[in-house]
């Protein structure tokens, strides 16, 4: 290598590591190895534990919130306008009158929503433009590279902003549509590092001495190898996606009402300090976005330091 | 005890506290090295080679690493006594280790003249060009060709060997009395190894240095050692000059170890090769550690730890023992006399140097060796080899 | 290294070729140009197509694009939303927001080195483990919350600053929206370096460093932070981007009428002009940022290959 690859961004540098860490493996036999390692060590660290079941309750109650909220999210009374905890309503009324506690129930939907399809939209996009690059090389490795420049160049939260308030379209697509298509730079680095790292391996060299087509090494061989850091970077995306989400319906080109989601409650909340008398209105979906986005960031981290032997 | 004697290991014990349990890297190590001397310390890997040096030089990992017991007597003086600051101004000046791969022992961001100058202007308060002239001065003493050219480049612009005369150099920067060699032509092509070999041996003569060369390469210590000192599982088995050790082990692991260098008047006939694994540090076996791989081994190796016998010399010039070797064909009676030979029965010559825990070391021409056995295993090779 | 430049800033001119012709696209072929200059007002037809004309807009898209460049590179970068040239603003915001960020960038880097350095070093002792979930912490909270949170409480309740930056936005008035701009980003440099300093602490190279008997503080800041700082410094030039994306939130909450504070406005207003001229000079920044980071990396490893 001429030019050692290296890292960019946090992201990229824990991507990296991951990569090598996973890479580094010399056959698919011990890649097996390390991963039940990885598994083993996961189930034993209650980080992980911790998150996957914080993140296992939000995914159902986004799915089932009326299983533990039974009120209606859009019903309010204005006459109860920020009125604090009553019973029944232990989280108190947001300045519609809305009970906060429904809302940050039903709130989990939209929030995570975004956060699954964008990282799915990221990582789809990111690992075809960065597996490409990394396992065609020369020229189209070129064009791609120069291709995933360019979108680095424009900084997510301020492509989103433009995108979305040119396009004046609201809602959850448009906010998923924007993050796919600005955000996966970083997975197509990491993609091309891990594809590079895994094609230098030697029974790839092998497999392709053995006459192993290129479809079959992209899928049977490197594949394999690249598949691990992607999703630890996915995960911990995933997590500043959803907080994202809450940025741009902050800056009023996210979500907006009546969708129900923790950006839009918070945002509601800080602007103009609507807080400063309800403290409970910022609070609820401040804190559930945050563990939210807590437990992905630490579920990532988790798995990351499980496959990365070299880090313990 | 040799009035020269410059570096004493005794007894020394470490361990290393990890998750699976507590590996017992060090269990009773004791070895010397005269001023002057070079002792040559021979062992598989995971043997505790390493761990002695890092102990000796106090740079230790600890955590994980603790000293369990024993004593560094340096100089006379207690090492395990002195704190940290005292000990930081011993490494470089008066003592100081040559590492086995050099790319990575040197800071690859640094340049080399800066790496050996920082020496001097540690331990010496040398100004930067003063530090500078003197890196370029040890750089044409290990005979790296256009030094003044050369002194500000980085570790990674240099061959192999280049890079570990750099290291040399580094070690030898303070003229210090002892320099701790731990493989250091290990990571070397084959024709590097013996110019670099002989540099560091011209480079001992000539300041008179103690060395302890770490290695696991039998071929690299002929020529170059006084002594040797050969461990196995955190423990010394067998320490003899070299001479006597290479026509005479002591040990049947050493004399596994001889058996199994590739030999050209021997060729065509199959390779030796010690069966087994060394052990695992967890689990030390009872008795003689070296006993579940022992071609000779006895009941008694099971279950009790053999100490550190002196081998009086007489034995090894012992009459009936040459007369066994010159017989090499009646070797019948030998080898009912050994069967008969019990422990208990171990021969008179044969005085534990100081019981079971040995904290006695062998000085200059005697030799020791920690096999019950270690009489028959002698009269064994006498028999072999001529 | 004089190659190595060129090199570079010739790597430069596409991707900023690229970067900048998208954001165009998003403006031009996305947006309208045309009704944004008018408000909610709807224009008349004639009046449209004369400013259609003159903005170019019925030429096809590169075209446009072309010739916007073309007007930028001579310094016209069009009218703003308030009427003045948008390099007007531009000369007004800038600095501003380069002193937001100097506050930013140096409260970042020097506290997260220092946490870094500090955690790492104490790996599994109740130190780290508490500075590590702080980070985790930092950035799971959206900076918008913790921006008005803080504002809030120091401004509002406890009157230690001013809630809203005043007009010349001095450094003091700064160092708090500056802190608050630079968490997300201090987290990642503190995690960043602890790992760094991790991986490098048990390195052969180290362990030289300690056998050759220099001090602890020597061992630790001229080996161990030396080669550990190297990753630091490429997240340092990525982080640009997103501490200028930041500036947009952070500038808003406070008031603060810098660069990111316009741009909203031109977004808001739909004033392409101010939107293309502000986003062009921002990627420009981003890009030499990132290519004088590359510099130092050179100079910080020389294994790097200037080839």
């Amino acid at each position: 290598m001429p030019e050692p690859s290296r890292p960019d961004t946090p992201f990229e540098a824990q991507g990296a590591a991951v990569a090598e860490a996973v890479s580094s493996t010399p056959d698919p036999g011990k890649a097996r190895s390390l991963s039940s390692d990885a598994w083993h060590d996961l189930r034993r660290n209650p980080i992980f534990v911790i998150s996957a079941l914080l993140i296992l309750f939000l995914v159902v109650i986004s799915i089932w919130p009326s299983l533990i909220a039974t009120r209606d999210p859009l019903y309010c009374q204005l006459g109860r306008s920020l009125d604090g905890p009553a019973p029944g309503h232990w989280f108190g009324f947001d300045t519609q009158g809305c009970d906060v506690y429904t809302r940050t129930v039903y709130g989990a939907r939209a929030s995570i929503a975004v956060g699954v399809c964008a990282t799915l939209g990221v990582a789809l996009v990111g690992a075809v433009v960065g597996g490409l690059a990394g396992f065609f090389g020369g020229f189209w490795d070129a064009l791609l590279s120069r291709t995933t420049d360019v979108f680095f160049a424009i900084p997510l939260v301020l492509g989103a902003i433009v995108f979305l308030s040119m396009i004046k379209l609201t809602g959850i697509w448009p906010v998923v549509l924007v993050i796919a298509a600005l955000g996966w730079p970083q997975i197509a680095r990491i993609t091309r590092g891990a594809v590079i790292t895994a094609k230098q391996n030697d029974y790839v060299q092998a497999a392709r001495a053995l006459g192993a087509g290129n479809s079959r090494l992209l899928l049977r061989h490197i594949l394999p190898n690249a598949v691990a850091p992607v999703i630890v970077m996915a995960t911990i995306m995933l997590g500043t996606f959803i907080a994202l989400e809450a940025t741009l319906s902050f800056l009023g080109v996210g979500l907006r009402p009546p969708t129900v989601s923790w950006g839009v409650d918070i945002s509601a909340a800080s602007d103009g300090m609507q807080f400063r008398n309800a403290p409970h209105i910022l609070l609820y979906p401040a804190a559930a976005l945050s563990l939210c986005v807590l437990a992905f960031i630490m579920m990532g981290d988790a798995v990351r330091d499980a496959l990365d032997p070299k880090l313990r | 005890m040799s009035d020269d004697r410059l570096l004493e290991v005794r007894d020394l014990k470490v361990e290393f506290h990890t998750r699976d349990g507590v590996v017992k890297a060090l269990n009773g190590v004791s070895y010397g090295v005269d001023a002057g001397e070079t002792l040559a310390v021979l062992g598989e890997s995971g043997s505790g080679k390493s761990v002695t040096a890092q102990a000796i030089m106090g740079i230790l990992d600890m955590p994980p690493g603790r000293i369990a017991g024993g004593e560094i007597l340096f100089q006379g003086q207690d090492l395990l006594t002195l704190g940290r600051e005292e000990r930081r101004r011993i490494r470089g000046p008066r003592m100081a280790m040559i590492f086995q791969d050099a790319l990575s022992s040197l800071n690859p961001v640094l340049s080399v003249g800066w790496q050996l100058g920082e020496m001097f202007r540690v331990h010496r308060g040398a100004s930067r060009q003063e530090a500078k002239a003197r890196a370029v001065e040890l750089m044409e003493r290990v005979r790296i060709p256009a030094a003044r050219q050369r002194v500000n480049d980085y570790p990674h612009e240099f061959s192999g060997g280049m890079r570990q005369r750099i290291m040399i150099a580094m070690a030898l920067a303070l003229e210090p009395d002892l320099i701790i060699a731990d493989e250091p032509t290990t990571a070397l092509d084959v024709t590097v190894q013996a110019q670099v070999m002989e540099l560091l041996a011209d480079l001992q003569r000539e300041y008179r240095m103690g060395l302890i060369l770490i290695t696991h390469d039998l071929g690299v210590v002929a020529d170059v050692a006084d002594r040797i000192a050969v461990m196995y599982a955190g423990r010394i088995v067998e320490n003899a000059p070299v001479k006597e050790l290479y026509a005479t082990p002591a040990h049947p692991y050493t004399q596994g170890l001889l058996d199994s260098i590739p030999r050209l008047d021997q060729k065509g006939s199959e390779l030796y090769a010690i069966r087994g694994l060394p052990p695992n540090l967890l689990r030390i076996p009872d008795g003689c550690p070296f006993h579940p791989r022992c071609p000779r081994v006895r009941d008694v190796c099971r279950t009790e730890l053999p100490p550190l016998y002196a081998v009086s010399p007489e034995v090894t010039t012992d009459p009936g023992a040459e007369a066994d070797a010159a017989g090499a064909d009646a070797a019948g009676s030998d080898a009912v006399g050994s069967d008969a030979v019990g422990p208990d029965a171990v021969s008179p010559d044969a005085a534990p140097l100081a019981g079971a825990d040995v904290t006695e070391v062998p000085a200059v021409g005697e030799r020791s060796s920690a096999c019950h056995f270690w009489k028959e295993t002698l009269d064994d090779v006498h028999r072999h080899s001529s | 290294m004089g190659r190595y430049v060129v090199r570079r800033l010739l790597q430069m001119i596409p991707v900023f070729i690229g970067a900048t012709f998208l954001i165009f696209l998003m403006v031009f072929a996305l947006g309208d140009p045309v009704t944004g200059l008018f408000g909610d007002r709807a224009p008349d037809a004639a009046t449209a197509a004369r400013l259609r004309a003159e903005f170019n807009l019925d030429k096809p898209v590169w075209q446009q694009y072309v010739l916007y460049m073309g007007n930028i590179f001579t310094g016209d970068f069009g009218t703003a939303f308030n009427g003045r040239p948008v390099t007007e603003l531009l000369a007004d915001a800038l600095p501003i927001s380069f002193r937001l960020m100097l506050v930013a960038i140096v409260f970042e880097i020097v506290v997260g080195i220092v946490l870094g350095v500090v955690t790492g070093l104490r790996r599994g002792r109740a130190a780290d483990t508490s500075v590590l979930m702080a980070t985790l912490v930092v950035i799971a909270i959206p900076t918008f919350v913790l921006g008005t949170t803080l504002q809030f409480f120091l401004g509002v309740q406890l009157g230690w600053i001013n809630p809203a930056v005043s007009p010349a936005a001095r450094f003091d008035e700064l160092i708090v929206p500056g802190i608050i701009l630079a968490l997300v980003s201090l987290a990642y440099v503190t995690r960043l370096t602890r790992t760094s300093i991790v991986e490098n602490a048990r390195a052969d190279y180290v362990r030289t460093a300690v056998a050759k008997g220099l001090p602890r503080r020597r061992v630790t800041v001229r080996h161990l932070l030396r080669n550990s700082l190297i990753p630091v410094v490429t997240y340092l030039g990525a982080d640009i981007g997103t501490l200028m994306a930041g500036a947009i939130v952070t500038e808003r909450i406070f008031n603060i009428q810098g660069v990111g504070y316009q741009l909203y406005e031109g977004i808001l207003r739909q004033n392409s002009p101010t939107v293309v001229g502000f986003v062009t000079v921002l990627v420009l920044i981003f890009l030499i940022a990132n290519l004088l980071v590359d510099l130092l990396y050179a100079v910080l490893d020389p294994r790097i290959r200037y080839a």
